[in-house]
């Protein structure tokens, strides 16, 4: 368990505390509007302050770990699973389907993640569900890659060969054999995703194409940051520090399990 | 070399028309027609109306046949008109380009210019104190969400310093400065968006660049060389270190998507008139063609941004020539 993991693991199951006990910890309800307490500084009663419809800044973010952590891993989840179907079935099979699937791939590398997924948040409108399943479907080519790759290597190998000699059936070869040993460098690179989604869904949060308020997400507290500046600095600071914090920590388990799987 | 030149320009045909059709396929996902705007206006609108309506844009045709005709109008740059202020999409695109490639192209320059250094010297003392600074201000720069950072750049030195400027790229009096003072101008309204749009990729070329060096100093040949008597820094600066940066070429490459992403939010908070605020300002306007001609937009500039950085990598590593 090097430093990486501990430090990582420590952050991050922090976090997942927080959002699962959201409704226990939250001082306020996080869109209870109070109109005597617009716009407040940190004090004992808003320890974070409140935003400019009176709602409390720390409820927000509590609620707001909910959301981001949730979005962030279901996206994660939904491209992975994408990547392992469609790279496992180009390494393994090979031939037309391999170049059929890698060229499909190559396009659509091409576009810009973010235009994309702006593209499509115009068209549909912006939803929790939308998003996720948004970021999931521009982000699978990385897992297909690294499983292919894998795979590729994996195939000649002579416990593989022996499986194919006792006759197993190409379904079982892949699930129970290939995509299990070569889920080291997927699993990094699944964290380092969730790490790029929760980012993404902050940045389209903010530009008002994510999570909608009254819903709070990290992104879209951090809205009203640009009209506040340098008037109530609380607002920029705590959310910011809240996705900074949480990024940090699974980038530092994705690095502490590079080093694991050497 | 030409040839290989000549065989990666045509795989770019397979890669356009695949670009264009997953477009053709994301425009169509919007519910409803593009004409159901002008119908809705209208609720007296007889069906005779609407078909020549459909028929004016084509819409009666079956989708192979709207493709093609899409298709045909992008290859002659015609990207139709915006609906936002009815201006040639294509005019206002050109517009804006010069001053997203420059600002892009500026942030590669700084990127390259500041992180092979950074992490050829991370590599060569590893470990050391420079290698654990730059270690954490990486994984920080991974980690801090780009509009935040903007945010708190500009309250810092726009707001509270009042050193830079925090919207646009020019300032008020612009037409009435020298040119060193225009110079200048620009130069200080750069210095904040070039800083927010670099900062992921510094810390991702150096990280990378710190991790190729360290393989290129295990090589074989540079313990030849130390045999041989080589002074270390010969050995760090000729040989280890022309090996190491050679990938640096393809990453930079690679790192063209995030950057034309990142510009959309950068140019909304600078309020910089380029294609990445053109892109935001069409999305909230549900400004269709605008959308579509960026998102062909994005996709062909990245893969020209790929070809270049490959034709170099071939440029410069002649063993890849031969491989693909």
């Amino acid at each position: 368990m090097n430093k990486y993991l501990l430090l990582g693991i420590s952050i991050i199951a922090f976090f997942t505390i927080i959002a699962v006990l959201a409704p226990v910890i939250s001082p306020y309800d996080p869109s209870a509007i109070d109109q005597d307490n617009l716009l407040m500084p940190p004090s004992s009663q808003h320890l974070l302050g409140t935003d400019s419809l009176g709602r409390d800044i720390l409820s927000r973010i509590i609620y707001g770990a909910r959301i981001s952590l949730s979005i962030g891993l279901i996206a994660v989840g939904i491209a992975t699973a994408i990547g392992l179907i469609l790279g496992a079935t180009a390494g393994f099979y090979g031939g037309l389907t391999d170049t059929l699937i890698m060229r499909f791939l190559d396009i659509m590398l091409c576009f810009p993640t973010f235009f994309l997924i702006l593209a499509v948040v115009a068209i549909m409108e912006p939803s929790i569900f939308n998003i996720m399943i948004v970021i999931g479907l521009t982000s699978w080519m990385g897992p297909a890659r690294l499983i292919r790759s894998e795979i590729l290597s994996l195939k000649e190998r002579e416990f593989i060969l022996a499986e194919i000699a006792l006759g197993a059936s190409n379904l079982r070869i892949i699930t129970k054999h290939l995509i299990p040993n070569a889920m080291g460098p997927v699993l990094v690179n699944a964290t380092l995703g969730v790490a790029g989604a929760i980012l993404l869904e902050s940045g389209l949060s903010f530009l008002g194409l994510g999570v909608q308020p009254p819903t709070a997400s990290w992104g879209n507290i951090l809205i009203e940051a640009k009209s506040t500046l340098g008037v109530a600095w609380w607002i920029t600071i705590f959310p910011g520090l809240a996705i900074l914090v949480t990024i940090l920590g699974f980038n530092l388990i994705a690095e502490g399990l590079k080093e694991k799987i050497g | 070399m030409l040839t290989y030149i000549f065989r990666r320009l045509l795989g770019i045909v397979p890669l356009l028309l695949g670009i264009s059709i997953i477009t053709f396929i994301v425009i169509h996902l919007a519910p409803g027609k593009p004409t159901t705007l002008d119908n809705a206006l209208n609720p007296k609108i007889s069906f005779e109306a609407k078909q020549r309506l459909d028929k004016l844009y084509g819409l009666d045709k079956p989708l192979y046949a709207q493709y093609s005709g899409w298709l045909w109008r992008m290859a002659r740059f015609d990207f139709g008109s915006s609906f936002g202020d009815n201006r040639p999409v294509f005019d206002k695109i050109i517009e804006r380009i010069p001053v997203t490639l420059s600002i892009n192209i500026l942030s590669l320059v700084f990127i390259l210019v500041l992180a092979i250094p950074i992490g050829v010297k991370s590599a060569l003392k590893p470990n050391k104190f420079f290698d654990k600074a730059m270690t954490i201000f990486v994984f920080i720069g991974f980690s801090v969400p780009t509009f935040w950072l903007a945010l708190l750049l500009m309250n810092f030195f726009g707001v509270k310093l009042g050193w830079l400027p925090v919207s646009g790229i020019k300032s008020l009096d612009y037409e009435y400065l020298n040119f060193w003072e225009k110079f200048f101008d620009v130069a200080k309204h750069l210095v904040l968006p070039l800083f927010v749009s670099s900062i992921t990729g510094l810390a991702g070329v150096s990280r990378y660049m710190r991790s190729s060096m360290l393989e290129a100093l295990q090589q074989p040949y540079i313990y030849t060389a130390r045999a041989k008597g080589v002074p270390e820094s010969k050995i760090a600066y000729k040989h280890a270190f022309r090996n190491a940066v050679l990938p640096i070429v393809t990453i930079l490459g690679l790192s063209i998507p995030g950057l034309l992403g990142g510009s959309v939010i950068f140019e909304s908070i600078f309020a910089i008139p380029g294609i990445g605020r053109l892109f935001y300002e069409a999305v909230m306007m549900r400004d269709y063609p605008v959308i579509m001609a960026e998102v062909v937009l994005g996709a062909v500039l990245t893969m020209s941004g790929n070809l270049i950085a490959d034709i170099s990598y071939a440029y410069v590593d002649p063993r890849i020539r031969y491989k693909t």
